[in-house]
């Protein structure tokens, strides 16, 4: 019946354990981590991809869980920002540069912040160019992060607080 | 958001057939317009065709020098790949001006061809639309209409393309590889994108079940100076007001090539050809970019409230095609 053309059995790695469910195919990631598996670090916002707040990392790359029906991530990799740090002992050293800087006041976009940080960070070793990065002579090096990349990097992070300059500030902390 | 059934396809043929034996199918490629749309209402799909692990996501040379981009390829990863960046910077320029990290890495190549225009009335299920539902009527002609068409709209819509990247492949005479239940085909990217005229429902010339398999960029185009430049609202992820990619080739200190696409003016990338003939055989001086961006846009039919963007997209094409004439005139010094 409906039910049976309408869910699917999907497997998920979810900070390093494997979760397998059900799901309504209309399940979005976001859902799925909020309400499946209690995991509310990631925020709802705009939930329209447009304000960065439930950002996390699906195989390694930070991408917007409003956006992706969980149906299709079938044995993706997903990273939270509660799985950031791996064993969770010691926070990561975005979240400690965040605590440090102070960056942020109510904090609802933080985890987006923070996921999508870790993103910019192995994005620009990669050698990911972003739109302000010098086009002439692409190497493939690493891209080094000066405030206009960071800055440019995390557009996709909306704050409505405005802590835009601690974020930045704790970024260059982190950078190697 | 209505159910729907979902298919996870593993070649191209197998995606081809499943959206024929589904009625009311839809392609998924990254997601980040048409699950956007699911929840606005506007797509309505009975089921899913994913298309996201099909063998289409190499960039890979072509033996006459071009480049072939596979439709699942990553707007990020086309943006960050070297060749691409180092032959056709262009199209790396116009990828990263769009949308945000986030969903550059999820967006695929094929999908932010498909992607719909961004028209707050196509949005919303409460105002008329002719593309969304054609014979309603057009919401935004007398309405808030300041992003919208300068050329080539119709009484039925004003609607603009958003992407960023059709405008450099546009430019850039890229092709688009399709392929569907009559077989593969190529169309210019220049001509893949139609203008609205009585049917703004169709925003492309993809036939029904046909499933963008990849881009080709021609060797032609290889290691020319080109450059894309977009005007926005805020400095970043925002959609254009106007932008432009210019291509250019100087031969014996006069243009022996100009491809030059506006963005952001018309429901597709505006391939500039009247700028192009007038570009061709002439000496590269700012009067001779001013005249054919002129030229060009003296066919702008602007509306109550976007008669800037004509000045607007002038201005950028001249300053790229400036910045290119310099960039050519050092490589031939050095």
């Amino acid at each position: 019946m409906g039910n049976h053309e309408h869910h699917s059995e999907t497997t998920l790695r979810v900070n390093g354990k494997p979760h397998t469910l059900t799901v309504d195919h209309r399940r979005v990631l976001l859902d799925l981590l909020r309400e499946d598996l209690a995991l509310t670090g990631a925020k709802r916002g705009c939930d329209h991809g447009q304000c960065g707040a439930c950002t996390v990392l699906v195989d390694g790359r930070r991408v917007n869980s409003c956006l992706l029906f969980a149906v299709a991530l079938d044995g993706r990799e997903v990273t939270t920002v509660e799985g950031l740090s791996g064993d969770g002992e010691e926070p990561h050293p975005l979240q400690r540069a965040f605590l440090e800087r102070d960056a942020f006041q109510c904090g609802y976009c933080t985890p987006g912040q923070i996921c999508s940080a870790a993103g910019v960070l192995a994005e620009a070793a990669a050698g990911h160019p972003s739109y302000v990065t010098d086009p002439a002579a692409p190497s493939g090096e690493p891209v080094p992060l000066d405030r206009e990349e960071i800055r440019e990097r995390l557009s996709g992070n909306l704050c409505r607080c405005g802590a835009y300059p601690r974020i930045t500030e704790a970024v260059e902390d982190v950078i190697p | 958001m209505k159910e729907f059934a979902y298919v996870r396809a593993g070649s191209v043929e197998e995606a081809t057939s499943a959206y024929a034996s589904h009625a009311g199918a839809r392609y998924l490629g990254g997601g980040t317009n048409l699950v956007d749309l699911m929840k606005l209402g506007v797509e309505r799909p009975a089921a899913l065709i994913d298309v996201t692990r099909l063998p289409l996501d190499a960039v890979e040379e072509l033996p006459d020098g071009g480049l072939r981009i596979g439709a699942m390829v990553r707007n990020s990863d086309l943006a960050a790949h070297l060749l691409v960046r180092d032959r056709y910077p262009a199209l790396s320029q116009a990828v990263l001006a769009g949308a945000s990290g986030q969903l550059r890495n999820a967006a695929t190549t094929g999908g932010n061809l498909l992607q719909r225009t961004r028209c707050p009335y196509f949005q919303d299920l409460s105002k008329p639309c002719n593309k969304r539902e054609p014979g309603s009527g057009c919401g935004a002609r007398d309405g808030v209409h300041r992003d919208h068409a300068v050329l080539g709209h119709s009484a039925h819509c004003i609607a603009t393309h958003p992407s960023d990247m059709a405008v450099a492949l546009a430019a850039l005479d890229g092709r688009v590889e399709l392929y569907g239940p009559e077989g593969a085909r190529r169309v210019a990217a220049a001509d893949f994108h139609r203008l609205p005229g009585d049917r703004p429902d169709q925003d492309t010339e993809i036939r029904p079940g046909e499933l963008v398999t990849g881009v080709v960029l021609p060797a032609a185009a290889a290691g020319l100076p080109s450059a894309y430049r977009k005007a926005r609202d805020r400095a970043s992820y925002a959609f254009a007001l106007a932008s432009v990619a210019v291509v250019l080739r100087l031969e014996d200190g006069v243009i022996g090539h100009a491809g030059l696409a506006f963005g952001a003016l018309a429901h597709r990338p505006w391939r500039a050809r009247r700028a192009e003939a007038a570009l061709r055989g002439a000496a590269p001086t700012r009067a001779a970019f001013e005249h054919a961006a002129d030229l060009e846009l003296s066919a702008a039919q602007p509306l109550r409230d976007n008669a800037y963007k004509v000045p607007l997209a002038r201005n950028l094409a001249v300053d790229v095609l400036s910045r290119l004439t310099d960039t050519a005139l050092a490589r031939r010094a050095s």
